[in-house]
């Protein structure tokens, strides 16, 4: 569905940008139909960058990302449009997605006037109940309300509600977790788990790996731009092999296990390809442990 | 335990706003004791904000000054900590926008413990930093008490298992009130409070295997503190709920050093 093949980007920067800062390099994955992929780095990997290009929100530099087999950065016009249908994004901050004079379900008006202007008042009205009640969402407590009257879990659900009612096929979502309050994270997370069993493939964006190791098939570590280690969530989360994975999991504060003093490890060497070192994982410099 | 660097006793901050009062804290008792890291989980407040116009080594000597001390004489301790929290000499020459976030974060700390305070608040210190950077800022504060650079410390973070790596006891309030407090492990392991326990249980961690496995999350949302419920004020969400939680528990020792408010838990 969702095909990133070798992409990079890369920044002029400089007062003639007479110098190239690359912020991403070489990066290759797939986003199947009801599959989440995690996209897991610090800041600076380039993990947001990606998530931009998926969405035609920054261009890409070299390589292709296409959807169903179609170049998404050739797309203009019309088709611009129609890839937005298959494709949306939700971000970090929910409050900056609604302007405070407006009410908060004019994120869902706006969709009908852009894509359902023929649509029917009581058809539109069965699709928004159709698509609250997939994010469970109480219409009585979200529609016609000011964004300050809900809650960052509520608007955070109201956004990923306005994307399910375009028939998306992709669902980027970067980091919408990390403002929201503690007791309400793990159901925007149970949420995307229910969407994948529709059929949704979601590109999850985190810097929070036990985020990463709860929601996805998939996991990509990324570091300054570059995979150092991909596949099966439970085999890069079971068996990491690179040591930059194993420093992060290491790092990681967790319940009932207390951190442990780091062994220095080698430093890999960058710029090298990836390997496959067993059944659906690859690791960076072919690291084997 | 021993003796105490800070006690407080039926605190109570109500914010006044156009559409009433917001009853931030009510009735709020507890005591760090010396020596003592206290994490306050909760949710979430505000990152330290520093003044982005001066050079830091400005800011140092208009503090120190501020308390009656001189720059001169705090320079070879100040060189001392810097080192030790890894910082060259040279950040004294920047601005804080030069540094990243976890150099703006163990400078912070630095700076205001160099008087040597009995307690130290940290608010979500590490809350905006990277997954290595953020163990590295933990232990450091660790390693300030270690040292006696403070006394005591009170960790405020939304993240129980980041407090667990590194306080001695945890408190964990709900809706402006103390729901429990009690030795890290005994709060972690054994929690009593029901939001407590749904709070840790909803947590997804790295060592575990989910696969099709689904964590719950806590039903509901928080009370507004303008109209805060009467009685307990998790009860519209606790799965434990009777009548008699429209009376609101005490905070009581049920054992040593683990106090809970629930009326299911004495």
């Amino acid at each position: 569905m969702l095909k990133l093949d070798r992409i990079s980007k890369v920044y002029k920067v400089g007062v003639f940008g007479g110098r190239d800062l690359t912020a991403v390099r070489d990066v290759s994955f797939e986003v199947g139909p009801g599959e989440v992929v995690s996209l897991i780095g610090e800041s600076g990997s380039g993990k947001t960058t990606i998530g931009k290009m998926v969405l035609r929100l920054a261009s890409v530099s070299s390589g292709a990302i296409t959807l169903d087999g179609v170049d998404v950065s050739t797309v203009k016009g019309s088709g611009l449009k129609g890839y937005y249908r298959k494709v949306q994004g939700v971000f970090q901050d929910p409050f900056s997605s609604y302007n405070p004079i407006f009410k908060a379900d004019r994120v869902l008006s706006m969709i009908k006037d852009e894509y359902f202007p023929g649509v029917g008042g009581t058809e539109w009205r069965h699709k928004i109940d159709a698509s609250l009640e997939a994010v469970r969402l109480d219409p009585d407590q979200v529609l016609h309300k000011y964004p300050h009257q809900l809650s960052g879990g509520q608007l955070q659900r109201l956004l990923i509600a306005r994307a399910l009612l375009l028939d998306i096929e992709v669902l980027v979502a970067d980091e919408i977790i990390s403002m929201l309050d503690a007791s309400t994270r793990i159901d925007v997370l149970n949420l995307l788990a229910d969407l994948k069993t529709r059929g949704l493939g979601i590109l999850f964006i985190t810097h929070d790996l036990s985020l990463g190791n709860y929601i996805s098939e998939k996991s990509v570590i990324l570091r300054r731009g570059a995979v150092v280690e991909m596949g099966a969530t439970d085999r890069v989360f079971g068996n990491p092999l690179h040591p930059y994975t194993r420093k992060l999991l290491a790092s990681v504060p967790q319940l009932h296990k207390k951190w442990e003093p780091l062994e220095a490890e080698a430093e890999p060497r960058d710029g090298q390809g990836l390997v496959q070192v067993e059944d659906d994982h690859f690791v960076a410099g072919g690291e084997r442990g | 335990m021993s003796t105490v660097s800070l006690r407080v006793e039926n605190l109570r901050v109500w914010y006044r706003t156009l559409r009433g009062d917001v009853q931030a804290l009510d009735d709020v008792t507890f005591a760090v004791a010396d020596g003592e890291i206290m994490g306050l989980a909760g949710e979430s407040g505000s990152m330290s904000a520093m003044n982005p116009t001066r050079k830091i080594g400005k800011m140092v000597q208009e503090l120190l000054e501020s308390r009656g001390v001189g720059f001169g004489a705090m320079r070879v301790e100040l060189d001392r900590r810097l080192e030790l929290v890894e910082l060259s000499r040279d950040v004294l020459d920047r601005y804080p926008i030069e540094l990243s976030g976890g150099m703006k974060q163990r400078m912070v700390m630095v700076l205001s413990t160099l008087l040597n305070p009995s307690l130290l608040i940290a608010d979500e210190v590490t809350s905006a930093l990277d997954v290595s950077t953020q163990k590295a800022v933990a232990e450091t504060l660790v390693g300030f008490r270690d040292r006696g650079f403070v006394k005591s410390m009170i960790v405020i973070t939304h993240d129980v298992s980041l407090v667990y790596q590194i306080a001695d006891s945890i408190m964990v309030m709900y809706a402006g009130k103390l729901a429990e407090k009690a030795p890290t492990d005994v709060l972690v392991g054994a929690p009593r409070h029901p939001y407590t326990q749904l709070l840790i249980s909803s947590l997804p961690e790295v060592g575990v295997r989910y696969a099709e496995k689904r964590l719950t999350g806590i039903p509901g949302t928080p009370p507004s503190l303008l109209r805060p419920p009467v009685g307990c004020r998790f009860r519209d969400r606790c799965p434990l709920a009777f009548e008699k939680c429209l009376e609101e528990p005490p905070f009581v020792e049920i054992e040593p050093d683990h106090f809970v408010a629930c009326w299911k838990a004495s």
